[in-house]
């Protein structure tokens, strides 16, 4: 059947079988491969994407479930060469080694800096609890959505990143 | 994009990581995202059961689903004398089943379709007739007289016994075990886990028709030794054979071995002509690829009446499940197990072991571990802490007296190891100081007068990391050296090529810097690329914190050949005399005439443009580097714990970190990797556990009961270092992606059973979850 949708801004329809997944859809049919696959079974977190701006674990959720709304992934977080806040954040304090969990952890991080401008580290904490990153024990990703947080206060027109 | 990519970049610069941007960007390269024209997909199906002899396989329904190409089967691969493979034990696997079934989750077909979705449509359809066997689960049922045989495959074989192994020296043991004043005995089971990386495994075989190229993208943490057992597997040419690692979601020993899936999907794309991904789900993952540790132990330490140890006796069992298939140097039946003396000057020592095969997932990995060095410092950790409690003595002091002192190096250890270097008592201090050790002591005193259940625990690991040398290690006769190959282009940009495999380590930054200082180009301007066996040197791999010993020694020296030859080319355009040149990093000055140089750049032009006569032209150089030793690196943990009485939950407070591995090349990676290993030694301490029931089936299969710490659960750490540079690694370093996760499940099980020690509680063993903290507690009255 067919489904549409905005994914980072951009109208996207194809045919697809009423039970692909979200992120199937995102990764084979549009080519968007930052989603990534850690569990099938919402566990893990690595295919977290935003839908209205709220994080959801793409591998159980139906791409038809998402007809008509917004979708965001890691892809549509830089404007071109310009690294958003949270991209910034992970980078200068080495929120990210393999790099698996990273699209997800942004995913979530930057949704919750949407919605919370001043998190505390328990605050962060809690908001990735749901999502695992098996290399860094975290102390650095709380420290790298702080530093994307301390960024946004500063470049209120780059919060949410490129749009 | 980074703030501190104008910096030099060479040791000790915490620069910003050269390989973020793509992984920020969502455009890393990892298995899975690869679509290669006209790719077909495979699935496999496995046991439901752990032991089962298979009396037939039908796959009429599934070969007649839409999409789907091929059913392989055992009996397919047979006919391709490929139904078994050798292992790196020595042992053999099977690939698809074709008699029995000897543990849940083993490959028994495959199913090749156009998509995904239809290859797993038809595996459900193959049907299978099992005749179900009993399972055994456990050395213990393994050794039961009357035991079912679980290798009746195997000709000779008549029980589930694989080895047994000693180390040490036996007479003297037991003469010192004779004299003892004290012998403190701890039987503990060290549980099998997982090292679960957040990306499962996979591969894309794409076999040639038209060339015979079998190029396989692969995760793989050792490519080019996979190339070489690929090719005596399969008996294709190696040249014909490229293994592709590309970006690796993690790997921590799980992507080491050869899996039968690999296998398979080369033989279809081979019958097929097709290029064939094979991507396991994350169930796959936790039943079927290489688990870790499993281990059951007990340990006698002996000790005189003054607290001086005297002896180590220990015998374990080795739980191996139904294929012997531990990844792990020849020589070495229980890995690196018998450096169980740990940190501390024990005379005598005597180790023996069993190893057993069960109906459970074989391919015993060390999950972030120098070959079974975690089991070993869990086992003499904990036995010296127990030790101290048992003596009155406290637990810091009884290890400080115990120390091998800084001036016993290089120290020959009970079991022959030569520790190259070390400071334990100096790392011991800055934690305790750290810590506030003697002020949290009378708070915990004071605490527990409360009725308040509270505790510190302690563990002083060494590690024994950066195999080879290559005389004593090797896997399947490969000795265990690495390499670097550096070719600086003419206008001085650098590309540098490994035998290793970074996992997340961040080997592009790190390894640029060692480039960046021993041949002056800065970090940003070197390349570093791993994991394609047709472009990089072979090598290795990455796995037993071997990188940095072993492949960045070799970094440094091509670095330093290719230097001496830029000193040539600086002389001819200085027109001086090599012996008058001075090197400071990046260029050659005239002795007295710091305004004569030559940059490194302007040496690396002329290689290609203006040579003095009789040199060969070009700046590249290729170095392959087999370690004297092997390096130490050692650490002290200290863990704070609050125990609630009422629910047997317990809190971490404080978990303060002291690593001492050498040089520091990028303090901030090192510290990443500190941090990411005491997060997976919390894990497995505290969550992280695969178990079995009676009939074998696997507990913990996923991510839902299979638990690995979220920020939440995970504590906050407070790291500390000391310094003891590798007397004979060309840059002193030693390594430390693994330090955390050997040394840490000591520490914080040691705080657990200090806080529990009032009580008479000797041990729980992990993970020390709730429930049994509690039964515990309940046991001894303390809780209703």
């Amino acid at each position: 059947m067919k489904v549409t949708m905005r994914v980072n801004g951009v109208e996207r329809s194809a045919d697809v079988e009423p039970r692909v997944m979200l992120v199937d859809f995102l990764r084979s049919n549009l080519a968007l491969t930052g989603t990534h696959i850690g569990c099938d079974t919402t566990s893990c977190g690595a295919c977290t994407v935003q839908v209205d701006g709220e994080p959801v674990k793409s591998c159980t959720v139906l791409a038809v479930q998402a007809e008509g709304r917004e979708i965001k992934t890691v892809e549509g977080l830089a404007t071109g060469a310009t690294l958003a806040p949270i991209q910034v954040g992970f980078h200068e304090e080495h929120g990210l080694q393999c790099g698996f969990c990273t699209p997800g952890m942004m995913m979530v991080t930057s949704a919750l800096l949407e919605r919370n401008p001043n998190p505390t580290d328990d605050e962060i904490r809690w908001a990735i609890s749901g999502n695992i990153c098996r290399c860094t024990g975290y102390m650095n990703i709380v420290k790298a959505v702080q530093h994307a947080a301390q960024l946004q206060s500063r470049t209120p027109a780059m919060a949410g990143g490129g749009e | 994009m980074s703030s501190t990519a104008h910096m030099h970049g060479g040791i000790g610069e915490s620069i910003k990581r050269k390989e973020d941007g793509r992984f920020l960007r969502g455009k890393g390269n990892y298995l899975d995202d690869f679509v290669l024209p006209n790719m077909l997909h495979m699935a496999i199906l496995r046991s439901p059961y752990a032991h089962a002899r298979i009396k037939s396989i039908d796959t009429k329904a599934a070969s007649a689903r839409p999409g789907v190409v091929a059913v392989v089967t055992g009996e397919l691969m047979a006919q391709h004398k490929l139904a078994w493979m050798p292992t790196l034990s020595g042992d053999t696997q099977a690939v698809l089943a074709t008699d029995k079934v000897r543990f849940q989750g083993q490959e028994v077909a495959a199913v090749i379709a156009e998509t995904k979705y239809q290859a797993e449509d038809a595996v459900g359809l193959i049907e299978v007739d099992y005749d179900v066997l009993p399972a055994i689960t456990s050395p213990d049922k393994a050794k039961a007289e009357g035991a079912a045989l679980i290798r009746d495959d195997k000709d000779g074989q008549t029980d589930n016994h694989i080895f047994h192994w000693e180390s040490g020296d036996q007479a003297r043991t037991q003469a010192a075990f004779a004299k003892a004043h004290k012998v403190v005995r701890l039987h503990t089971f060290y549980p099998r886990c997982h090292p679960a990386p957040l990306e499962t495994c996979g591969c894309i075989a794409d076999v040639s028709p038209a060339t015979g190229k079998a190029t396989i993208y692969m995760t793989s943490q050792a490519p080019h030794a996979i190339r070489t057992v690929f090719a005596l597997v399969t008996g294709l040419p190696e040249q014909n054979i490229r293994i592709i690692s590309p970006d690796l979601g993690g790997g921590f020993g799980n992507k080491v071995p050869v899996y039968p899936g690999y296998v398979v999907a080369t033989a279809a794309s081979l019958l097929i002509g097709r290029p064939v991904k094979w991507i396991e789900d994350r169930n796959e993952n936790l039943i079927s690829t290489g688990f870790a540790r499993d281990y059951h132990m007990t340990g006698d330490l002996a000790v005189d009446e003054n607290g001086k140890m005297l002896a180590l006796r220990v015998h374990l069992d080795s739980d191996n499940g139904a294929f012997f298939a531990d990844a792990q140097p020849s020589k070495f039946k229980i890995g690196l197990f018998h450096i169980v003396t740990g940190s501390y000057d024990i005379p005598t020592a005597h180790v023996t072991s069993d190893g057993y095969y069960t109906n459970k997932a074989p391919g015993g990995v060390a999950y972030r571990c120098s070959f079974r060095v975690t089991e070993a410092s869990y086992l003499i950790e904990r036995l010296v802490t127990n030790a101290a409690l048992e003596l009155g003595i406290d637990q810091a002091e009884f290890r400080k007296q115990n120390f091998i002192q800084p001036e016993q190096f290089p120290y020959t250890s009970a079991t022959g190891w030569v520790y190259d270097s070390g400071n334990y008592p100096k790392a011991m201090d800055v934690a305790l100081d750290q810590l506030g050790y003697a002020e949290l002591k009378k708070d915990v005193e004071a605490r527990r007068k409360k009725g308040e259940v509270t505790g510190i625990g302690i563990a002083s690991f060494t590690e024994v990391v950066g195999a080879g040398h290559g005389a004593e290690f090797d896997i399947l006769g490969l000795r265990m050296f690495d390499s670097a190959e550096l070719r600086v282009h003419p206008t001085g940009k650098a590309i540098l090529r490994m035998g290793t495999k970074s996992q997340g380590q961040g080997h592009e930054t790190t390894f640029a810097q060692i480039v960046a200082e021993e041949l002056g180009i800065p970090a940003n301007d070197v390349s570093v690329e791993e994991g394609d066996t047709d472009t990089a040197p072979y090598g290795l791999g990455t796995y037993a914190s071997r990188s940095t010993p072993v492949a960045g020694a070799a970094t440094a020296m091509v670095s330093r050949q290719l230097r001496e030859k830029a000193r040539k080319l600086a002389a001819h355009l200085l027109e001086a005399d090599e012996e008058d040149l001075v090197w400071e990093r990046g260029k050659f000055y005239v002795k007295g005439s710091p305004e004569r140089f030559k940059t490194i750049q302007d040496a690396a032009f002329a290689a290609y443009t203006n040579l003095p006569e009789g040199m060969q032209p070009g700046l590249e150089g290729v170095h392959y580097y087999d370690p004297p030793n092997m390096t130490y690196p050692f650490g002290t943990y200290a863990v704070v714990v609050d125990i609630d009485k009422g629910t047997g939950q317990v809190k971490v407070k404080r978990m303060v970190a002291v690593d001492d591995c050498g040089t520091r090349i990028n303090p901030m990676i090192v510290e990443g990797q500190i941090h990411g290993g005491l997060a997976e030694g919390y894990g497995i301490a505290f969550m992280e556990l695969i178990t079995f029931d009676d009939e074998g089936n696997c507990i913990g299969s996923n991510l839902m009961d299979y638990l690995i710490p979220g920020a939440w659960e995970t504590p906050k750490f407070e790291l500390g270092e000391t310094t003891t540079p590798s007397p004979h690694h060309p840059l002193g370093a030693k390594g430390v992606g693994e330090s955390p996760t050997v040394g840490s499940p000591a520490a914080y099980v040691n705080a657990v059973i200090d806080a529990l020690s009032p009580y008479g509680i000797t041990n729980i063993d992990m993970p020390v979850t709730s429930d049994k903290v509690w039964a515990a507690l309940r046991s001894k009255g303390v809780t209703e």
